[in-house]
């Protein structure tokens, strides 16, 4: 068995749990604000929970994209080169979602809110489903030929994999940000976060189950089969802690549960990183997509020293945003006077 | 337009866009450090002012290069996968230390200065910001070393047709890098100083033609009030603070970016003599720098080039360092490529309908050519711009004239101009080359790659167009409301990034900011609430 290929591989598949984490909840935070949210002031709740950390959780995206780059270059070519238009559509949902956390609050008028609520709903719920569908497809396969590029046309990754991913992490995030609200807020968005978590969970998770089921099925070992029965029982703990309002430990017991899912889905696809569903021959392995050990083990010396350091600063701005927000927090929103109240370089006088 | 076409197009659209943002977060990141730091050793009030006024327009702005970060990231994969296959054991690597070891310091540690105003004691506040700073640093460090790598490949071998990389050092030490990492930086610095003094200089003017600002007769300003939130007498200081400090920057950044950029035309002359060949527009080996050539300086055969002004000796001093060694032209470099990498694109399908077809050694010589002098242009009128703008307000305030004040605030495009023009020069300058060739005679110059192998075999032209498309569409809708939240925010002045000056009478505005500095955080104090 090739050691440092399967290390890269682990660390990637870390990479990506990691940000189905951390991710997760603000994706999901994300497409909570229309219909969970009930006014402008819970939206900004939920906004604030988040506001701190959301751009560090997406950088385990781009980590996650550039160390497959360099750790298994023809597997970021022929992944992303074959999903090109689901990804173009996340990259869309991404870039509109970021803008809108930041400019929602810049004008101070109800159109100009709606319309960047809106896109933070439809970039969160785009992003997730988009990122779920590609990490489905990538367990399941794609049409690929012998040089690793699809054949067959823009839509031919199509499939139920596709949209079982898709709903995989959506369902996930939504649940997870459920889980995340209960503990970081407080009064009534609170009460109803924890109300929705217990009643929604079992709908919410079923389609990342049967994802892992699925892959199970297909090639799954000994071990993965066990983590998928311990998942199971970490998400019914979940239910449990969530019913007698134990808010942390719910918490807790989701992210087992994601840990446990995403290793027994990873677990099953060792050693293929991307099957090729035309010939098993072109399917894109652990030993035949990765680079040259010099450089597996140049990126692992970065990542010892790099990973802890991420996770030790990451967790002291939970520890630093700890507290409870809620809505009598909130303060007004910022109405100004401008400076200069004519016109920009117009005015004649 | 074929796939490849569509592809170059849309690298080029998407990556100058981004470049619109990152120099302006790289310098105005470092300029509100220093500020910040300022305020934190003096506690004088207009540092805070000045701090919370431009940072927020760089919060702003930093959003949309994230934003369009990211699509720089998955674009190699997407559009790009040959060339992600054959470079990526070597490019991949600074890539993903990028991700790591820059992009979460940035980001965690902006997080904690944008929400953290209250939550962090004040030093640990200040020192959020400078590792944020620092991170953007090395985020451009990482990406520059991977950009350079594609101009000047090092420490690598081929192994079964693929550059292998086999000495790290070689690469995170390439003296390609390692003169367009601080060249680019005070790139980065040159536009946010442009942009301090241009917004500066509006502000002060309007403070003179609102009356708040009056002339005394020996000339100096005489700093008034008014009951506009915020626009009282410390406001006066915010603006000529935030000029002086604007114009110093541009002119250091322009020094920096000369010296810099000498070093990197003698590399070029070695690494990639047809780019500064073309960026001459220099057809025949010769000693002169031209000033204007005519004729048509974008045919590839030089025939009708003709230098109409020409400086002699120096393009020999720009290569050499002296004045009189003859430096090759473009028709004697054709020769040698021809020789060293072929007539004609092999015959293999990657090259899709270009396979077999003659190569163009010569890059288009109207982007070199122009891209070159539109960079130096433009970077040495802003400094110049920024020295008058120095002799212009000796007296504490800018002249009351409308057309000066315009001509500041457009001044702020300037730098933005020459880091385009420079990057579209580098980028466009190393064709037909994705992996440029490096003359290095050590068995490495095997080691290139034709932008025409490069691009994604299994993505057709169609899925190219709707992203180009798409992506741009959605960059013009993004950069109008950027501008346009920027220019509301700059017309707000100070009072629109710190609403407690609006609230408070202006003449108590003193005690809100004491000369204590810095206050203790409160105990209740959940956030800053940036949203
Ligand atoms: C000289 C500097 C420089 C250059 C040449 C580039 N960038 Fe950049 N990039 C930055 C300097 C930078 C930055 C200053 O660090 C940014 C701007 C805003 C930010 O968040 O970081 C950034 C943001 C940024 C992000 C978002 C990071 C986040 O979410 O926090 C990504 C993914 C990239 N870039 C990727 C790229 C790629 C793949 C490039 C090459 C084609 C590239 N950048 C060119
Ligand atoms: C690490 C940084 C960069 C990398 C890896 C990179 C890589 C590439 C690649 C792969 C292409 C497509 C092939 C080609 O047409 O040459 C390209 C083209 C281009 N890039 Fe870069 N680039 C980088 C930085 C930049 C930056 C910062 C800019 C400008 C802001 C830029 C401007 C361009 C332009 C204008 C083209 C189109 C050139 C043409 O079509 O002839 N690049 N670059
Ligand atoms: C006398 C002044 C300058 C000289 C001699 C100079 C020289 C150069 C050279 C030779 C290159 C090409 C490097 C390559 O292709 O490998 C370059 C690139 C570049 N220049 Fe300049 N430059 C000058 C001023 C400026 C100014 C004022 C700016 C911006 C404000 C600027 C921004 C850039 C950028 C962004 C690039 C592309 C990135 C890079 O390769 O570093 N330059 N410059």
């Amino acid at each position: 068995m090739e050691l440092l290929p399967t290390i890269w591989f682990i660390a990637i598949a870390v990479l990506w749990t990691g940000y189905l984490f951390l991710e997760g909840f603000d994706l999901g935070v994300g497409m909570l604000m229309k219909g969970f949210a009930r006014n402008n002031t819970e939206r900004r709740v939920l906004l604030n929970t988040i506001g701190p950390v959301w751009d560090g959780n997406e950088v385990w995206l781009l980590t996650a994209g550039g160390a497959t780059f360099a750790a298994f270059p023809l597997w970021y070519a022929s992944l992303f080169s074959a999903l090109y238009l689901p990804l173009l559509l996340v990259l869309v949902a991404l870039i509109f979602r970021a803008v809108a956390f930041e400019y929602r609050g810049k004008v101070d008028t109800p159109q100009w809110r709606a319309r960047w609520d809106w896109a933070i709903v439809l970039g969160s719920l785009v992003a997730a489903f988009g990122v779920g569908a590609a990490l489905a497809l990538t367990t399941t396969g794609l049409p690929l030929n012998a040089n690793g590029d699809r054949d067959g046309g823009p839509f031919a990754w199509f499939s139920a994999y596709a949209v079982l991913g898709g709903l995989a992490v959506v369902g996930f995030s939504l649940l997870h940000a459920l889980a995340f609200l209960a503990l970081k807020t407080d009064g009534d968005v609170r009460h109803r976060a924890r109300q929705w978590f217990v009643r929604l969970l079992p709908v919410l998770l079923l389609p990342i189950a049967g994802w892992a089921v699925a892959l199970q099925l297909q090639s799954g070992k000994a071990w993965t089969w066990a983590a998928v029965v311990v998942a199971v029982a970490a998400a019914a703990l979940a239910w449990f802690f969530g019913r007698r309002g134990a808010e942390g430990r719910a918490f807790l017991s989701l992210g087992a549960f994601l840990l446990l899912g995403s290793a027994s889905i990873f677990g099953a696809a060792f050693p293929v990183v991307l099957p090729s569903t035309l010939n098993p021959d072109f399917s894109l392995t652990v030993a035949n997509a990765s680079s040259s050990d010099y450089t597996l083990g140049l990126m692992t010396v970065v990542a010892c020293i790099g990973l802890p350091l991420v996770l030790a600063y990451q967790a002291w701005t939970y520890w630093v945003f700890r507290r409870r927000v809620s809505a009598a927090h909130i303060p007004e929103a910022h109405s100004f006077l401008p400076a200069i109240a004519s016109r920009v370089l117009a005015s004649k006088d | 337009m074929d796939a490849l076409e569509i592809a170059r197009w849309q690298f080029g659209i998407t990556t100058v866009y981004h470049f619109m943002m990152v120099p302006l977060t790289i310098g105005l990141g470092l300029v509100v450090a220093v500020i910040q730091t300022l305020w934190h050793r003096t506690g004088r009030p207009e540092y805070l002012r000045m701090t919370k006024f431009w940072g927020k327009l760089f919060l702003i702005n930093f959003i949309m290069g994230v934003a369009t970060g990211i699509v720089q990231e998955f674009q190699f994969g997407m559009a790009w996968s040959e060339y992600s296959r054959f470079v990526g054991d070597v490019f991949g690597a600074p890539l993903a230390m990028e991700a790591l070891l820059a992009f979460f310091v940035e980001s965690t540690f902006l997080g904690l200065w944008i929400f953290g105003w209250k939550q962090l004691k004040p030093a640990v506040h200040l020192a959020c910001l400078w590792i944020a700073v620092i991170g953007s640093v090395f985020s451009a460090y990482f990406i520059i070393v991977a950009n350079s790598w594609m101009q000047h490949p090092v420490g690598v071998e081929m192994i079964d047709g693929r550059p292998v990389m086999t000495d790290a050092w070689a690469v995170f030490t390439n003296n390609t890098a390692l003169v367009a990492v601080p060249h680019t930086l005070f790139g980065a610095l040159a536009v946010a100083g442009a942009f301090l003094l241009g917004i500066a200089w509006y502000h002060l003017w309007r403070r003179r033609h609102d009356g708040t600002d009056t002339v005394g007769p020996d000339g100096r300003v005489v700093p008034g009030s008014s009951d506009i939130p915020g626009r009282d007498r410390a406001d006066h200081a915010v603006w000529i603070r935030s000029l002086r400090i604007g114009a110093v920057v541009a002119m250091i950044s322009f020094a920096g970016t000369a010296v810099t950029g000498d070093l990197q035309g003698k590399l070029m002359f070695d690494q990639q003599p047809m780019k500064m060949a073309a960026a001459e527009a220099a057809c025949h080996d010769g000693t002169g720098f031209s000033i204007l050539s005519v004729g048509n300086v974008g045919s590839k055969n030089c025939d009708d080039v003709v230098a109409v002004i020409e400086v002699p000796g120096l393009l020999s001093f720009l290569a050499e360092g002296d004045f009189t060694t003859e430096v090759r032209g473009v028709n004697s470099l054709l020769d040698q490529y021809k020789a060293d990498y072929g007539t004609h694109l092999p015959d293999n399908p990657i090259y899709g309908d270009r396979a077999g077809k003659e190569i163009q050694y010569v890059p288009v010589m109207e982007v070199t050519y122009w891209g070159f002098r539109m960079m130096i242009g433009f970077g040495g009128v802003a400094a110049l711009a920024a020295l008058a703008a120095l002799w212009l307000t000796r007296k504490g305030t800018v002249p009351a004239s409308r057309g000066l004040m315009r001509l500041a605030v457009f001044g702020i495009l300037a730098p933005f101009g020459a880091n385009a023009a420079g990057w579209i020069f580098t980028e466009m300058g190393r064709q037909p080359f994705v992996v440029a060739p490096n003359p290095d005679p050590s068995g490495i110059d095997q080691v290139f790659m034709f932008t025409a192998a490069a691009v994604s075999p299994g993505v057709s032209a169609g899925e190219l167009l709707t992203s180009l498309v798409v992506l741009t569409a959605v960059y013009a809708v993004l950069l109008v409301v950027e501008v346009k939240l920027l220019v509301k925010y700059v017309r707000g002045g100070v009072a629109s990034a710190m609403p407690e000056l609006a609230h408070a009478p202006a003449d108590e505005n003193e005690d809100q900011t004491p000369g204590g500095g810095p206050g203790k955080p409160g105990a209740d104090d959940v956030l800053a609430f940036a949203y």
